[in-house]
């Protein structure tokens, strides 16, 4: 044997989902499935269906979630699994898990895989907090004996020992989640797929929880598949990624790389430039531009300025719009928002108008952001909203912030006015 | 990489063999049958006033109906047995059934948000709901064992209980829990696509019951209704179960052995559709409930 262990080898893993409604429709569609089965011919319903891309409209009622999905895991890896919104990461997971089953392919596995998808499955209110324990463990695989001998150090571990003998249903939410959570990471299966538990509970316990699942991955020497869209959390778990796109593996490598190809791939779906290629009968937005002093640009020095160029048409007479955009951070987080509400620019006549917009340097920290753009009149309609289409990216050039990078310090380093006085 | 991991602990794959059980798989999980059956006995009753007293006034009353509309008002005949304790024996054998067959019936619909979350052989499900009813039966066959007492010293009724076929009554009970088992599984399975069933099995069971010999004895659905309807009920499986169990308990009826061979062969067939249906269904039902 190679010093490699290969734990989970997934071969050209495919699923696929029927889009719309079940009614009555469907049953011609089961009939004519079940009679080419019946003939030995193979299901007609897989040779159609598109990628899954959300955004685009849909031409036929079926949809690869998952495409020829393709990847191997060692024993004691902690791989990552990223990628947007719909990119078939829970389907993924979803099959890992044994929930649902491939559509085609298969997956391989030398160990137990138990899922942490959702805690507190199967708690049942008129239960104890004990008796919870038990349920809650044999149903994620664990036997009676194995619970009984980790008891103590799950109810330690959950801080409800008070209750522990009481109905769940008199407990607050936190605490059940606290008891369900406590449950789960007391698991010791081979192979563990842990979906965004870290957004659980109060700040407190969401420490104690990212940190027993950093002991599970790197003291245990666990193999642990980590879905997330915390790139922070991910980086400090994981030792290998894989970045899903529209259903189908578009990277695969460390995660450095990983992440990297992510962030940039982001990018490259949206652009320092937008041009409005339909734009309205009437007003709308004709282009935006990210600029560095005159020149188009997609990554500013931290002491650099931002300026972004929109140029808009206006049809109407007295139309009094306005123009706004919100800055957002790789977390979703709303950074901040500046509009022309509030400043000399107005947009009221006819015409084409060039208006730009300067960030201040030296306020971003280093990281993305991107864009949201509205414009729209005043408390009365939106002319057109423009979101993940532009994009910059802030680079880390004295901001005297890189020795902090694996803290949350926020976006925004505000210039505070400190004062200091020797008071002896 | 060499090939020489070709021994997978599991596979999980698209394609899936007609019958693919993995008992081992059941075996593992069997503490978390203990474990669902015990909820399903604490639960059951909490927050009601009278609990468990549920499980005896229920079949009490249905007994004392049957007894008014079908023996009194209807001149059903019950032999030298009084029809109340006639009715309740059929009844509470018949409950038992009822409630595995309603109870395993929403399987996957009731219990799809924990299906959708964890991975566990899901039979296991059905199966709990079958093992806790027998609680329930144990409760109820106390109460017939009371009102047999009862018939038998204060009102002095001439009941005989046929002694030497007493090992029959076990195997009745596991022929009405597979025969439950067998049927909610395929209207669970059916039902995760089609919800139209679910409407049927409620009003289905009610109906059922009358073609199952309960209220009466099978001779008299011969005598009366000699044609298509005598012959349903007659080889209907559940009303020959209801017959030997009441030949058994209070001498009444007949006990033919051919007849409970093929009652048997019929259980237990209709228990393995059942289960293959059930485990092809559990694959995938989530992306269609």
């Amino acid at each position: 044997m190679i010093d490699s262990d290969v734990i989970l080898k997934v071969e050209n893993l495919s699923k696929q989902y029927r889009l719309g409604l079940i009614g009555t429709g469907t049953i011609s569609h089961d009939l004519n499935r079940w009679w080419n089965k019946i003939k030995g011919k193979e299901d007609p319903y897989l040779k159609i269906g598109e990628s899954n891309d959300r955004s685009s409209g849909a031409n036929s009622d079926y949809v690869w979630a998952l495409r020829d999905i393709n990847f191997e895991v060692n024993r004691g890896e902690v791989l990552g699994i990223i990628g947007k919104n719909g990119a078939g990461k829970s389907t993924l997971l979803k099959i890992l898990s044994r929930v649902t089953s491939p559509t085609l392919g298969t997956i391989k596995s030398n160990g137990r895989i138990a899922s942490l998808l959702e805690v507190g499955t199967g708690f049942h209110p008129e239960m104890t907090g004990r008796e919870n324990v038990y349920l809650n463990g044999a149903i994620l695989g664990m036997t009676r004996a194995e619970i009984t001998t980790k008891i103590d150090e799950i109810i330690e571990f959950s801080g409800c020992l008070r209750y522990i003998d009481t109905p769940v249903k008199r407990y607050s939410s936190g605490m059940t989640v606290r008891l369900a959570f406590a449950v789960a990471a007391h698991l010791e299966p081979d192979i563990l797929v842990v979906d965004e538990v870290l957004a659980v509970g109060d700040a407190e316990f969401q420490k104690k929880a990212i940190g027993k699942m950093q002991d599970i991955s790197k003291g245990q020497g666990r193999t642990v598949l980590f879905v997330s869209h915390n790139m922070a959390s991910v980086k400090s778990l994981c030792t290998k990624a894989i970045v899903l796109e529209h259903g189908q593996v578009a990277f695969a490598g460390n995660v450095e790389d990983s992440l990297d190809y992510y962030l940039n791939n982001t990018m490259k779906s949206s652009t320092s430039l937008y041009i409005n290629e339909e734009p309205n009968e009437g007003s709308d937005i004709l282009e935006v531009k990210v600029l560095k002093k005159d020149e188009l640009a997609d990554a500013f020095g931290f002491n650099e300025s931002v300026s972004v160029s929109y140029k808009i048409k206006v049809e109407e007479e007295d139309l009094s719009a306005k123009l706004g955009f919100k800055a957002i951070d790789q977390l979703e987080r709303v950074v901040f928002t500046s509009n022309t509400l509030l400043s000399e620019v107005g947009i009221t006549n006819q015409g084409t108008y060039t208006i730009r917009v300067a960030i201040p340097n030296s306020i971003l920290l280093p990281s993305h952001y991107r864009l949201a753009i509205g414009f729209h009149i005043h408390k009365k309609k939106l002319i057109r909203k423009l979101d993940r289409l532009i994009q910059f990216k802030i680079e880390e050039t004295g901001s005297g912030f890189e020795t902090y990078q694996k803290d949350d310090m926020g976006c925004v380093l505000l210039d505070c006015k400190w004062e200091s006085q020797n008071t002896n | 990489m060499k090939d020489t991991q070709d021994k997978w602990l599991y596979v999980i794959s698209s394609k899936h063999r007609l019958i693919d059980f993995n008992f081992a798989d059941i075996w593992r999980y069997r503490d978390l049958l203990f474990l669902f059956v015990k909820r399903d006995i604490i639960t059951a009753y909490k927050q009601t006033i009278l609990g468990p007293l549920w499980y005896v006034i229920q079949p009490l009353f249905t007994s004392v109906i049957f007894t008014l509309i079908f023996n009194n008002l209807g001149q059903i005949k019950t032999g030298s047995v009084d029809p109340f304790l006639f009715n309740l024996t059929g009844i509470t054998l018949w409950n038992y059934f009822k409630q595995c067959l309603t109870g395993t019936s929403n399987t996957f619909t009731k219990n799809q948000n924990i299906f959708g979350k964890v991975y566990f052989p899901r039979v296991i499900m059905p199966i709990s709901v079958t093992i806790s009813n027998l609680l329930k039966l144990a409760i109820q066959l106390l109460i017939l064992v009371g009102f047999y007492i009862y018939f038998l010293a204060v009102q002095g009724d001439d009941l005989i209980f046929n002694l030497i076929y007493m090992w029959l009554l076990p195997l009745y009970v596991l022929l009405m829990a597979l025969f439950g088992l067998g049927i909610g599984m395929l209207l669970s399975a059916m039902t995760t696509k089609y919800r139209d069933l679910t409407v049927l099995v409620s009003f289905g069971v009610q109906l059922l019951m009358y073609l199952s010999a309960v209220p009466y004895p099978l001779s008299e659905a011969k005598g009366k209704f000699p044609n298509l309807v005598g012959k349903i009920v007659e080889y209907n499986p559940l009303s020959q179960i209801i017959e030997g169990f009441r030949f058994v308990v209070i001498n009444v009826g007949a006990l033919e052995l051919n007849k409970l061979i093929i009652t048997s062969i019929i259980c237990v067939s209709i228990f393995l559709v059942g289960l293959v249906v059930f485990n092809k269904t559990e694959k995938s039902f989530i992306d269609t409930v």
